[in-house]
């Protein structure tokens, strides 16, 4: 409810620049239940200026399910913006002035208006730089998706499924470019694994618009990412590594729980996965760099693989 | 809040934006409904500091101050809210302009910033301005912050103080206390860092969020943190990564029908048999040629590096170690 004041602040002027405003509408602006809103419009008719007479108190008038303000009290504009408020809102749209896709003019334009509203409360103290690194070939792919997304079409992708090591042909129904972590996504229903999936721009080979509609079913819904990308999931694997210095930073680009300090500046940490032949690649290429404690048949096929390697590489030299 | 609270702080607001005299805490009490409730002076005076808070926490600018009159001045001070200070300026954003505001409140994914971001649509929206958040964003960047230290860094940042925390450095693992005073917390690439001056260092150093180990305690007072002028942070914490080395080409060998990540990206020369085993000789553009050995080393025999040498040994090595 700490909510509450800013709201019963803002509803007068909200209201008065909409004269005639439903009820329910008004709710959802706010973000709040009808019921809610009804009872702080009551508790607003009870406010006004001293002397609390018929004409000093706020006055709203209602008609059926529309409310319109005849009596505003002196409260005719919004509180200014807190300095935290102009930093929330002026770091986010610095950040989407440079996002691939978004349309940077528009931006900047909302900057130079809000900045001149905000006043004093100039943001301080955050920036955020999305950083997304987008080569030709990505940035073709996205101007098709973005194409499709625009104009509600389905999608025939080329995607690598970097776990699986394959490249798979798919319909999908695109939903929403998803910007996060520095890297761009295509949330899509994927028809092919009959779910919401998320494909890495930089990783869809090829990209055809069709002529179907984009028909994403009413259950598909957007992947919550606010805890994350990798989020656990009961069905995965779990290996318990050990990483020496040069190694450490696996644990943090990838999800790892249960870290724990050892000698020497290394590091054991349990490494949940989802595909075995994805978990040999990644430690292969780590070499000396990370052992395996458990499981003991995931230290053997490494090593068998590592051995096949080197039998093979050394016929190459041979010839 | 109760309700007789936020009805009587509403009153407050209307009461002292209607004034142009400051009016003294016990006029104020004499004025404003709820007020009569207090049962004593204590009581009262208890319930008006607790007010005053909340409003300055809300950046209500209220001022404090005394009116002169034919007898000088007052013997109290007194409050009134200043309507040019208090109101948000005029606005009027474009339906694109509008679409990019509702499509930056929802950038966060932090506890901080998502209220801050929504209690700013809701005032545009009380200035007029239209601003839809139903309607489908195209394309949607996120922006998460799940350190612990945000918060306590952010808070120290804005309020000018200098901080001390744990801070474990990869290479060479160490751990060590930092005091720093801080200019600002950045977000670059979905990682999270805080710039400042560095006091042990003497020198200005960016600390990888994710790294702090426990707590962020405060190390002085409020407004004691000097900020450089013109420094752009964003470019501190971009820069200070290394630079991507440029790409470069490599020969390789793959099997027929596997690695299909290094088959992607590759011009088949010609077929190849490597120990009875039959493949193809490709050509390969390495992006990220600091990482192309291990990349290439996890294909296992699937994937042999022809050229060049350097890249070839480095492979050779990793798998050598694999294999012990």
């Amino acid at each position: 409810m700490t909510d509450r004041l800013p709201r019963l602040l803002a509803l007068v002027p909200y209201l008065l620049a909409r004269p005639g405003i439903r009820v329910d509408e008004a709710a959802e602006d706010f973000g709040v239940t009808e019921k809610q809103l009804r009872k702080d419009l009551e508790l607003l008719w009870m406010c006004g200026l001293p002397g609390y007479g018929p004409g000093d108190l706020i006055d709203l008038s209602f008609e059926g399910e529309t409310i319109t303000v005849a009596f505003d009290a002196g409260m005719s504009r919004p509180l200014r913006l807190t300095g935290a408020e102009a930093t929330a809102l002026l770091v986010a749209l610095r950040a989407l002035g440079e996002t691939p896709g978004v349309d940077g003019e528009a931006v900047r334009r909302a900057v130079a208006k809000i900045e001149a509203a905000a006043g004093l409360a100039q943001p301080a103290g955050v920036v955020v730089g999305l950083g997304v690194r987008e080569g030709e070939d990505t940035a073709e792919v996205r101007r098709i998706v973005q194409s499709a997304l625009t104009a509600r079409k389905a999608l025939r992708i080329t995607y690598y499924t970097a776990s699986k090591d394959e490249i798979t042909e798919r319909t999908v129904d695109p939903m929403r470019l998803l910007i996060v972590e520095g890297r761009s996504y295509l949330e899509a229903w994927c028809r092919r694994a009959d779910a919401v999936r998320l494909f890495r721009l930089d990783r869809v080979d090829e990209v055809t618009r069709l002529d179907e509609p984009a028909a994403p079913p009413p259950y598909a819904e957007p992947t919550d990412v606010s805890s994350g990308l990798f989020t656990p999931q009961p069905d995965q694997l779990v290996a318990t590594l050990v990483l020496e210095p040069d190694a450490r930073w696996l644990a943090e680009y990838y999800p790892v729980d249960a870290v724990e300090e050892l000698e020497g500046g290394r590091l054991r940490v349990r490494m949940r996965y989802s595909d075995r032949s994805w978990m040999i690649r990644l430690l292969l290429g780590q070499g000396g760099e990370v052992h395996v404690e458990s499981p003991p048949d995931l230290a053997d096929q490494l090593r068998t693989r590592a051995r096949q390697a080197l039998e093979l590489a050394g016929n190459l030299a041979s010839t | 809040m109760s309700i007789a609270r936020a009805e009587r702080l509403v009153n407050l607001v209307l009461c002292l934006l209607s004034t142009r005299q400051f009016l003294s805490a016990e006029r104020i009490r004499s004025i404003v409904p709820g007020y009569a409730d207090a049962p004593s002076s204590d009581a009262f005076s208890r319930m008006f500091e607790r007010d005053k808070t909340e409003l300055r926490e809300l950046g209500i600018p209220l001022e404090t101050g005394r009116n002169t009159g034919f007898d000088g001045f007052d013997a109290v001070d007194g409050y009134r809210i200043a309507r040019r200070d208090y109101e948000l300026g005029d606005i009027d954003l474009e339906p694109d302009e509008a679409a990019a505001v509702a499509l930056a409140a929802r950038l966060w994914d932090s506890p901080e910033l998502t209220g801050a971001a929504h209690g700013a649509i809701i005032k545009l929206r009380a200035a007029g301005v239209d601003v839809d958040q139903s309607s489908p964003a195209i394309v949607e960047p996120k922006v998460r912050t799940a350190e612990p230290s945000f918060s306590p860094l952010l808070a120290a940042v804005q309020e000018g103080k200098a901080v001390t925390f744990s801070y474990r450095r990869p290479t060479p693992a160490e751990l060590r206390t930092r005091t720093i005073e801080p200019w600002g917390v950045v977000s670059w690439r979905g990682r999270w860092y805080v710039v400042g001056h560095d006091r042990d260092r003497g020198a200005p150093r960016c600390f990888r969020l994710s790294r702090i180990v426990g707590d962020v305690k405060v190390a002085g007072p409020a407004d004691s943190v000097p900020r450089p002028e013109n420094i752009n942070l964003l470019d501190f914490v971009a820069t200070t990564g290394s630079e991507p080395a440029p790409a470069s080409t490599a020969k390789v060998w793959v099997a027929r029908g596997k690695a299909a990540g290094v088959r992607r990206r590759a011009k088949v020369l010609g077929t190849r048999q490597v120990g009875g085993v039959t493949g193809d000789e490709v050509e390969l553009e390495l992006r990220f040629p600091e990482s192309a050995a291990s990349w290439l080393a996890g294909f296992g025999p699937d994937v042999l590096v022809l050229e060049p040498e350097v890249l070839r040994k480095s492979v050779y090595e990793r798998l050598l170690e694999a294999a012990r």
